[in-house]
C-alpha cells in the first residue's frame, strides 16, 4: 500500500505521448523499451515455435518423409538456439522486467536508461547476425558441443556470433536492473517490502551479469578454433572436448534458472491478487530465489555424468544438484499454501499461474530421475530429457509468461483482455502441451534417443500422439494471439486497478504516464496485505 | 504396455529400483500437491468480490517441515542412484574387453581373438563384457536401453563401460550423442548369444559364412551387408540425397569428381571407393566416408558391388 498516488491523471500515457518510428526506435523509457523486446521475443518465438510444428510434422512417422535428416539437424539447432537465446533468455527479463521494475519499486525509469536502449539495439544486432547466419545455418544443435562444432561444414560461427552480441544484452540488461533495485526503490520501500517478482529478477539479473561472460568467451573460444585453428578443445592438437561442455554449461546452467526465475516471480504476483490472501512464506520466498541462483553456479557438471568426467566429479554434482531442489521445493508450497482459505478467481492469467504450479512440479520431480546417477545413466540423451526440460521451459517459463501477459496486459496496453476467449485458449494451449510432451517421458524410458531424424518403429504410435498434441498447442497458442491483437482495437477500456492489486504499478493510470507516477510515491506497507487482519 | 524396456543385464533390475522409487515418490508428491491445488481452488473458488480472507502470512512449522523432509528424501535418491552407480562403473576383474571405436556413422567392435565387426556386437550370456571405447572424428554415446548403459565415446581419451548380459538375444544399440547427419542412423545390435553359439562364432565364421554362402545370391549377401555395415545411413537405395551419393542407379553413371575430373562409375570405382574412399571423392559430398580395408572381406565387397549394380 502506498499514499501518494494519483487516482486520476489526464496526462498522455506513455505510448500516446509521441508516436513515429523514431520515438520507438530512440526511446529511452523502459516501458516503450519493454514493448520492443515483447515484439521482438514474440517474433523468435513465433519462428523456433513454427519450426517445432515442422520437427514433430517430420517425426510423425519413422522414416524421413518431409524434410531431410540434414535439414531436420538444422531445424533443432533453430528450435534450440532461437528459443533459448532469443526468447527465453530475454523472456521476461528483458521484455516484463524493462517494464515493471521501475513501475513497481516507485521509479520513473531504470538506472541507466541510455544503456537499456543500448541493450536493445545489442539485441537487435544479435538478430540481424543471426538472420545472415540463416542463409547457411549450423546443424550442431543449440549446445555446439566439439569437435563436430568446430567441424561441420555449416555456418557455425555467424549462429555464435550472433549469440555472443546477445550475451552482452544480457550482461548490461542485468547490470541495469541491480542498479535500479539498488539505488531507485521509492521512499519505504524496504528491500522486505519489495514485491517477489524484484527479488526474483534481482536473482536472475545477478545471474545475468555472472554467469553469462563465460558462454561468451566460450563461443569466441570455438571461433578461434574454427578460424584460426588453435586448438581449445581438439585432441589432436592438445585440447580437450569435454572442456567445452564444462565452459558451456557452466553457463547454460544458470541459463536454465536465467529462465525460470522471473517465471517464479511471476506466480508470486498473481496468485495472491487472485486469491486475495497474502503470499505465504514471503522471505522463504525471495531468499530461495537467492538460493538458487547462488547453488545454481555449482550443479553445471550435472550435464556431464556420461560425458567422460570422473565419478568422484560425477557423485558431487549429483549430490549438489539435490540441494538445488530444496528452495524449489520451498517455493512451490508456500504457493499452495497461498491458496488456503483464498477467495479464488479463476482469471485466464490464474489458469495459467496454478498450470504452472501443476507443471512444474512435474518439470522438478522428473528432474530428480535426471539427477540420481543410476537412473540419469539410462535417461541421458533420451526423450526423458526432453520432456523434463519442455516441462519446465514451457510448463515453467513460458505458463509464468503467459501468466504475466495476461496479467499485466491492462497496464501495459489500457485494454481489457477477452478473458473467455483467454480461458478457451489456456485450455488447448494446456491440454496440447500435456499431449506433446507427456509421451515424451514414456518414449525416453523405453530407450528412444533425442535429436533423431528417424527412429525405430517400436516408438511410433507414442510419436504420433507427440505429434497430435503439437497441433493442439498450436490452436491454442493461435487463439492466444488472435485475443491479444484483437484487444488491442477492440479490448474495453482498461481501468488503472481492474484486479484491486495493491502492488504499486497497479496505483497509477493504464497505461502509465510517461514518468511513471505523477510523485513519486511513499510505501508504507508491503504489497502482499490482502485479508483481514486478526 | 512396457514402461521399461526388457531387463537384459545384470544391473538393469537395480537401476529400474532407483527409477520407480524416484517414480513412486514422485508421483507421491505430485498426487500431495495436485490434490491441494485442485480441491483449494474449488472449496477456495471466489463466492463473492467481498469474500473473507484472513491474512495469514506465514508459518514458521510448516516452511521447517517442507525444508527438512523433502532434503531427507532427496538425500535418500541422492544415496540410492550413487550406490547403483558404483556397481555400473566398477566392472568385475575377470570382464573381457571388447575395442570400440565410433565414428560418424558406424560402430567398429574388435574382440580379443582379433576379430572385428561393423555394426553388430556379439557378447556371451551370462560372462561380464568391458567396452574399452574410442571416438575417430566427433562424440557419439554407446546406449543398450535393455542393459541401461550410456557412455559418450571422446575423441582423443578412452572411455569404458560394463555390462553382464544375462538374457539371450538380440538388443538394439544407439548412439545417443548428437554426431551429425547420419547420427539416428548410427544404430547397431547387440547380439548375447549361449556359451556355445558364441564359441562358435568366436572359433571362425562358419555362421557367417553358412548364411552367407549356401543360400543368398550375391545380390541378397549385398543387401545384408548394405544394412550391417551402415552404409544406409549416408548412401540411400532410393535416389535421395544423402550424405553420400546414392546407390539408386549408381552403377554406370558418369560422376564428376571434385579434381574435375569425370569417371564412369565401375566394378573398380567402387571397390576402389570402399577400400580408399578420399581417392576420387565425388563433386559436391565431403570426403568423410570412413575406409572399409580390413572390415569387409573381397567376397563381401563383391557382393556389395552386384547389390549396387541390381540398383537401377
Amino acid at each position: 500500500m502506498a499514499t501518494g498516488t494519483a487516482a486520476t491523471i489526464s496526462e498522455p500515457s506513455f505510448l500516446e505521448y509521441k508516436s513515429g518510428f523514431r520515438s520507438w526506435f530512440y526511446t529511452t523509457d523502459h516501458k516503450r523499451i519493454g514493448i520492443l523486446y515483447l515484439v521482438s521475443i514474440s517474433i523468435f518465438f513465433i519462428i523456433a515455435g513454427s519450426i517445432a510444428i515442422v520437427m514433430r510434422a517430420e517425426l510423425f512417422t519413422p522414416e524421413s518423409n518431409i524434410v531431410s535428416p540434414h535439414t531436420y539437424n538444422v531445424l533443432f539447432t533453430l528450435h534450440g538456439s532461437l528459443m533459448v537465446f532469443f526468447f527465453i533468455v530475454p523472456g521476461i527479463s528483458a521484455s516484463l522486467g524493462n517494464f515493471l521494475i521501475p513501475l513497481m519499486i516507485g521509479a520513473r525509469d531504470v538506472a541507466f536508461p541510455k544503456l537499456n536502449l543500448g541493450s536493445y539495439w545489442l539485441y537487435l544486432i544479435g538478430a540481424a547476425i543471426l538472420l545472415f547466419a540463416l542463409l547457411e545455418p549450423a546443424d550442431t544443435g543449440w549446445t555446439f558441443y566439439t569437435p563436430y562444432s568446430a567441424k561441420t561444414n555449416t555456418n557455425v560461427i555467424l549462429l555464435t556470433l550472433g549469440i555472443f552480441v546477445l550475451g552482452f544484452s544480457s550482461i548490461l540488461t542485468g547490470l541495469n536492473f541491480i542498479v535500479t533495485i539498488h539505488k531507485m526503490r521509492a521512499p519505504g520501500m524496504t528491500w522486505h517490502r519489495l514485491p517477489l517478482f524484484i527479488w526474483a529478477l534481482y536473482s536472475t539479473a545477478i545471474l545475468q551479469l555472472l554467469a553469462t561472460p563465460v558462454v561468451g568467451i566460450t563461443l569466441l573460444l570455438l571461433i578461434a578454433e574454427r578460424t584460426l585453428g588453435i586448438g581449445f578443445f581438439d585432441p589432436d592438437k592438445g585440447g580437450d572436448p569435454v572442456l567445452f561442455q564444462n565452459f558451456f554449461w557452466f553457463y547454460s546452467h544458470p541459463a536454465v534458472y536465467i529462465m525460470i526465475i522471473p517465471a517464479m516471480g511471476v506466480i508470486s504476483e498473481i496468485l495472491p491478487v487472485f486469491s486475495r490472501k497474502p503470499i505465504f512464506g514471503y522471505k522463504a520466498i525471495a531468499y530461495s530465489s537467492v538460493a538458487i541462483a547462488i547453488i545454481s553456479f555449482f550443479v553445471w557438471a550435472h550435464h556431464l555424468f556420461v560425458a567422460g568426467i570422473s565419478e568422484t566429479a560425477a557423485i558431487i554434482f549429483s549430490f549438489l544438484t539435490f540441494l538445488v531442489a530444496v528452495p524449489t521445493a520451498i517455493k512451490v508450497f508456500n504457493w499452495l499454501a497461498t491458496l488456503y482459505k483464498g477467495s479464488i478467481q479463476f482469471h485466464s492469467a490464474m489458469l495459467y499461474a496454478l498450470s504452472f504450479l501443476f507443471l512444474f512440479t512435474v518439470g522438478g520431480l522428473t528432474g530428480l530421475h535426471v539427477g540420481a546417477l543410476a537412473a540419469d545413466i539410462h535417461l541421458h540423451d533420451t526423450y526423458f530429457v526432453v520432456a523434463h526440460m519442455h516441462y519446465v521451459m514451457i510448463g515453467g517459463t513460458v505458463m509464468g509468461f503467459f501468466g504475466a501477459l495476461h496479467f499485466w496486459y491492462p497496464k501495459w496496453f489500457g485494454k481489457m483482455l477477452d478473458d473467455t476467449l483467454g480461458k478457451i485458449a489456456w485450455f488447448f494451449v494446456f491440454i496440447g502441451f500435456n499431449v506433446t510432451f507427456f509421451p515424451q517421458f514414456f518414449l525416453g524410458v523405453q530407450g528412444m534417443p533425442r535429436r533423431y531424424a528417424t527412429y525405430l518403429p517400436e516408438f511410433e504410435s507414442l510419436m504420433k500422439l507427440s505429434t497430435i498434441g503439437s497441433w493442439i498447442l498450436a490452436i491454442g497458442m493461435i487463439i492466444m494471439a488472435y485475443n491479444l491483437i484483437k484487444s488491442l482495437y477492440s479490448g474495453e477500456k482498461a481501468p488503472d486497478n481492474p484486479y484491486n492489486s495493491l502492488s504499486l504499478e497497479w496505483q497509477t493510470s493504464s497505461p502509465p504516464i510517461l514518468e511513471n507516477f505523477k510523485e513519486i510515491p511513499v510505501v508504507t506497507d508491503w504489497s502482499y496485505g490482502y485479508g483481514k487482519k486478526g | 504396455m512396457n514402461w521399461v524396456p526388457e531387463a537384459a543385464s545384470s544391473f538393469a533390475g537395480k537401476v529400474d529400483g532407483v527409477l520407480w522409487f524416484v517414480t513412486v515418490l514422485s508421483i507421491v508428491f505430485f498426487i500431495l500437491i495436485t490434490v491441494l491445488l485442485i480441491y483449494f481452488s474449488f472449496k477456495y473458488k471466489r463466492k463473492t468480490e467481498n469474500d473473507y480472507t484472513p491474512y495469514i502470512t506465514g508459518n514458521q512449522t510448516l516452511e521447517i517441515i517442507w525444508t527438512v523432509i523433502p532434503s531427507i528424501l532427496l538425500f535418500v535418491i541422492f544415496a540410492y542412484g550413487l550406490i547403483v552407480y558404483k556397481e555400473m562403473r566398477t566392472p568385475p576383474g575377470d570382464a573381457v574387453e571388447v575395442n570400440v571405436t565410433a565414428k560418424q556413422w558406424i560402430w567398429i567392435f574388435k574382440y580379443q581373438n582379433g576379430k572385428s565387426t561393423i555394426n553388430e556386437l556379439f557378447v556371451q550370456h551370462n560372462r561380464p563384457v568391458k567396452m574399452v571405447m574410442r571416438a575417430d572424428d566427433v562424440l557419439h554415446s554407446f546406449f543398450v536401453p535393455a542393459f541401461r548403459v550410456k557412455q559418450d565415446l571422446v575423441p582423443g581419451m578412452y572411455t569404458q563401460l560394463w555390462f553382464n548380459p544375462t538374457k539371450i538375444g538380440t538388443y538394439d544399440l544407439f548412439c545417443a550423442e548428437y554426431c551429425g547427419t547420419g547420427h539416428s542412423q548410427m544404430l547397431a545390435k547387440v547380439y548375447v548369444m549361449s556359451p556355445e553359439a558364441f564359441s562358435r562364432w568366436e572359433k571362425g565364421d562358419e555362421e557367417e559364412t553358412t548364411t552367407f554362402a549356401s543360400t543368398k545370391s550375391p545380390e541378397e549377401l549385398g543387401k545384408d551387408m548394405y544394412s550391417k555395415n551402415g552404409c544406409a545411413a549416408c548412401h540411400s537405395i532410393d535416389g535421395s540425397a544423402g550424405v553420400g551419393p546414392t546407390f539408386k542407379a549408381l552403377y554406370g553413371k558418369n560422376e564428376s569428381l571434385q579434381d574435375g575430373t569425370t569417371i564412369e562409375v565401375d566394378e573398380n570405382y567402387l571397390r576402389e571407393s570402399i577400400l580408399i574412399p578420399q581417392a576420387k571423392v565425388v563433386q559436391g559430398f565431403a570426403p568423410s566416408m570412413p575406409s572399409f580395408k580390413g572390415i569387409l572381406t573381397d567376397e563381401e565387397i563383391d557382393a556389395l558391388i552386384a547389390y549396387i549394380k541390381s540398383l537401377k
